[in-house]
């Protein structure tokens, strides 16, 4: 009890110190990068967690699935994603004794051509009852009608691309900013801070790459003129570098994934170019920074996701049961997750009674406040810059 | 009249306006550039780094190539395999790097010397590991068809699955990430070619490829092995009546191919660090393949030629077209090369280039 109250005391100093630490932030919010971790929010008091009250209740088998890349494209992402998924669970049925939730994995390889047989699995699972995924936006794009006909909900934790909400699915619920939110922040950021009047925008082929870029490009307007397009498992961009050097940018924005993103920095400071460079959260992985081997230093990484560094409580859980610190997406992930706990301790066991609860959900998690438009789409949605200093991603600021 | 003529079409324009509604496609239609670009200005300034850059390139290409020819010369097998015995050869070299202490991340510092002896183990170790898988994918995969005569259909599944296979171990064995950057040599210019800079790396990666290719010309044309692997692909049944014990030499040309690829596993990572990945042979095969077609499959030199040529036509594709036509510039070329010269540039397969 005493704990309790201590904890409870520790939040509302917490959420003081966060307080002010906001309006601080929107004074100094001209200049140019923060010290590390200077704007990161702690948890917030009235955040929904996943255990819950401890009273909840619901059949034994009952299952949320995880559908997203394990061991595909990009991997690392994924796993970030479905380890809070996991931690959110676990944590939950610790407390709930009598509503005991399995998360069943499906690895969807992170492809649109891979990702249906896994995923029509998780819908021929009739214990299964909504879902935590997909990460990306192709393989979210291709499954997608199956999913809407199921009646499953799905609520992905990082897929971005802003044309998923507008297919009339009915079960599907982004829990972050499309990058027709991020898209416009970074255009703006690169225009006034990092004030470049002539940028080449290099994307690749997939669905988020491709709509990204178009969203940045569109606010760029002009000064977006070098467009520069690679492929998906390219790792030779001899070709590319030289046109980046013909047009001597300002800023270079890269659309796409770590993958590419690595080779690519690595290549460009190597051919001696050392424009700013700026990737978007699918770069935004430890994995970049590592393969980079040193190249990726002052990189700016934008991201919808909210730094994690603050909430202590899950940071520290996640480390414990996995080993490192929570990736890109983490607490996006167990936001979502609890959103999907919370139905099935009322008790809810069937589908249709899930996707309502969903729908209809409001309430405060770690990383925002949690209501869907009726296309689902969130109406809060923050963006983060940051960047890379010293072999590490660190928070910048808010964008 | 016209009105009542269209009429019934009605219903099925609105399902189609609905699918293609603006609203929908917005965000996928880019609208800030053209789909196709024809940049001859940057064509023309870029000559003559995507030429290096390409030559660089395309010896890599050239030397899995080269694997590719010799078993198709032999067995006429397209070993669809190679691909992993490349990705083989790269994890021999990056584990190389792990076990002589190298970390992920940063730069090594060491004396020159140091390190090019580093390079020269962590190659023999890739020859070695590339040359015994390929000769144990042989035992695994290809020998028990032949002894059982199979069908050439059989083989070519073989050759897919054994690929699959392999490339699947690997990723249960190492994971699915690319395993971390290490780096011995970052390039740095050391002269330029009209105004290209041509970088120590480059140099070293060009030099090697040739001097690989002419000891394994040399060896197939001069040799009394090479003799072997001639006869046998000229004419199997007689060459075994003439005393030639075909599966030994079957099994140096895998051997042969394998070690050729490990040398080019080591050149690849050292041109792209980031390239030890489970996956990272599937796309390097196809176009090493396709440059064994190119000059023409069986032909030892025809995979030299159409190794360089693809890897400078790829830079030239892209600068030309833009980046999004790197492989489609690759696979055009094929089609027209095969288009005029059916059994590619230098046409010749392997028996019938004599001593």
């Amino acid at each position: 009890m005493i704990r309790r109250r201590i904890a409870a005391a520790g939040a509302l100093v917490a959420a003081v110190a966060l307080v002010l630490s906001g309006c601080a932030n929107q004074g100094g919010g001209e200049q140019q990068g923060g010290g590390p971790a200077a704007g990161a929010p702690s948890q917030p008091t009235n955040a929904e967690l996943p255990a819950g009250n401890g009273q909840g209740r619901c059949a034994p088998g009952t299952s949320i699935g995880y559908a997203g890349t394990i061991a595909g494209q990009n991997a690392a992402l994924g796993i970030a994603i479905l380890n809070a998924a996991q931690l959110a669970v676990d944590q939950h049925n610790q407390a709930n004794p009598n509503c005991q939730v399995t998360l069943v994995r499906a690895d969807t390889g992170g492809t649109p051509d891979t990702a249906v047989g896994p995923t029509t699995a998780l819908i021929n699972n009739p214990a299964v009852l909504g879902i935590v995924g997909l990460p990306f936006s192709g393989e979210s794009r291709a499954v997608g009608p199956a999913l809407n006909a199921a009646g499953l909900v799905n609520i992905t934790p990082s897929a971005t691309n802003p044309s998923l909400t507008q297919n009339g699915w009915t079960n599907f619920f982004r829990g972050l900013g499309n990058d027709a939110v991020q898209g416009p922040a970074v255009a703006r950021y690169i225009q006034q801070r990092v004030n470049a009047q002539n940028v080449c925008v290099i994307k690749d082929d997939s669905d988020y790459g491709i709509g990204l870029a178009t969203q940045v490009s569109q606010v760029l307007g002009p000064a977006a003129g070098c467009q520069i397009d690679v492929k998906t498992n390219q790792r030779e961009f001899s070709a590319i570098i030289g046109q980046v050097q013909q047009t001597n940018p300002q800023a270079i924005f890269y659309s796409g994934y770590y993958q590419e993103a690595a080779p690519l920095i690595q290549q460009l400071r190597d051919a001696g170019v050392q424009t700013t460079f700026i990737g978007p959260d699918g770069v935004k992985d430890e994995q970049y920074v590592v393969n980079a081997a040193g190249s990726a230093d002052g990189t700016l990484l934008s991201c919808p996701c909210v730094p994690q560094e603050g909430f202590t409580d899950f940071t520290n859980a996640y480390r414990q049961a996995f080993g490192v610190p929570p990736q890109t997406y983490s607490a996006e992930s167990y936001d979502a997750t609890t959103i999907l706990l919370r139905g099935l301790d009322r008790g809810i066991a069937d589908r249709a009674g899930l996707l309502n609860h969903v729908r209809n959900y409001q309430g405060q998690g770690l990383t925002k406040f949690f209501q869907w438009s009726p296309t689902g789409e969130l109406t809060n949605t923050p963006v983060w810059m940051y960047r890379v200093q010293g072999n590490t991603i660190v928070t910048d600021s808010q964008i | 009249m016209p009105a009542a003529g269209r009429a019934p079409d009605a219903p099925g324009e609105r399902v189609i306006s609905t699918v293609l509604d603006p609203a929908v496609l917005t965000p996928l239609v880019v609208h800030t550039e053209a789909w196709i670009n024809f940049d001859v200005g940057l064509l023309i300034d870029r000559f003559w780094a995507n030429t290096i850059n390409g030559l660089a390139y395309g010896s890599i290409y050239a030397l899995v190539a080269l694997g590719y020819t010799l078993v198709y010369g032999v067995l006429q097998l397209i070993n669809f395999a190679h691909s992993e015995i490349f990705v083989i050869g790269v994890f021999g070299v990056y584990l190389t790097f792990l076990g002589l202490g190298f970390e992920p991340g940063a730069l090594p510092n060491l004396p020159l010397a140091a390190i090019i002896l580093d390079l020269l183990l962590a190659g023999v170790v890739a020859m070695v590991v590339a040359g015994l898988a390929a000769v144990g994918l042989e035992r695994v995969a290809y020998r028990p068809l032949r002894r059982r005569n199979a069908p050439r259909l059989a083989f070519l599944i073989t050759a897919i699955g054994a690929s699959f296979a392999i490339q699947q171990v690997i990723r249960i064995v190492r994971g699915s990430n690319p395993e971390g950057t290490i780096r011995l040599l970052p390039p740095s210019p050391a002269f330029t070619v009209f105004g290209a800079p041509v970088t120590n790396l480059q140099i070293v990666i060009i030099l090697a490829s040739i001097a690989m290719f002419i000891v394994a010309d040399q060896f197939v044309n001069r040799s009394r092995l090479g003799r072997g692997i001639r006869a046998v692909a000229q004419d199997p049944a007689t060459a075994t009546l003439m005393g030639v014990n075909r599966e030994r030499v079957i099994m140096i040309t895998f051997l042969v191919g394998g070690v050729l690829a490990g040398a080019a596993a080591l050149f690849y990572l050292m041109t792209i660090p980031q390239g030890a990945v489970y996956n990272g042979g599937f796309l390097l095969g196809i176009k090493a393949f396709t440059a064994a077609v190119l000059g023409g499959i069986g032909n030892l030199r025809g995979a030299l030629l159409g190794g360089l040529i693809l890897g400078v036509a790829e830079n030239y594709g892209q600068s030309l077209f833009g980046g999004d036509w790197r492989d489609v510039v690759a696979f055009v070329l094929l089609v027209l090369v095969l288009m005029f010269r059916p059994t590619g540039i230098l046409g010749e397969s392997l028996a019938r280039s004599r001593a």
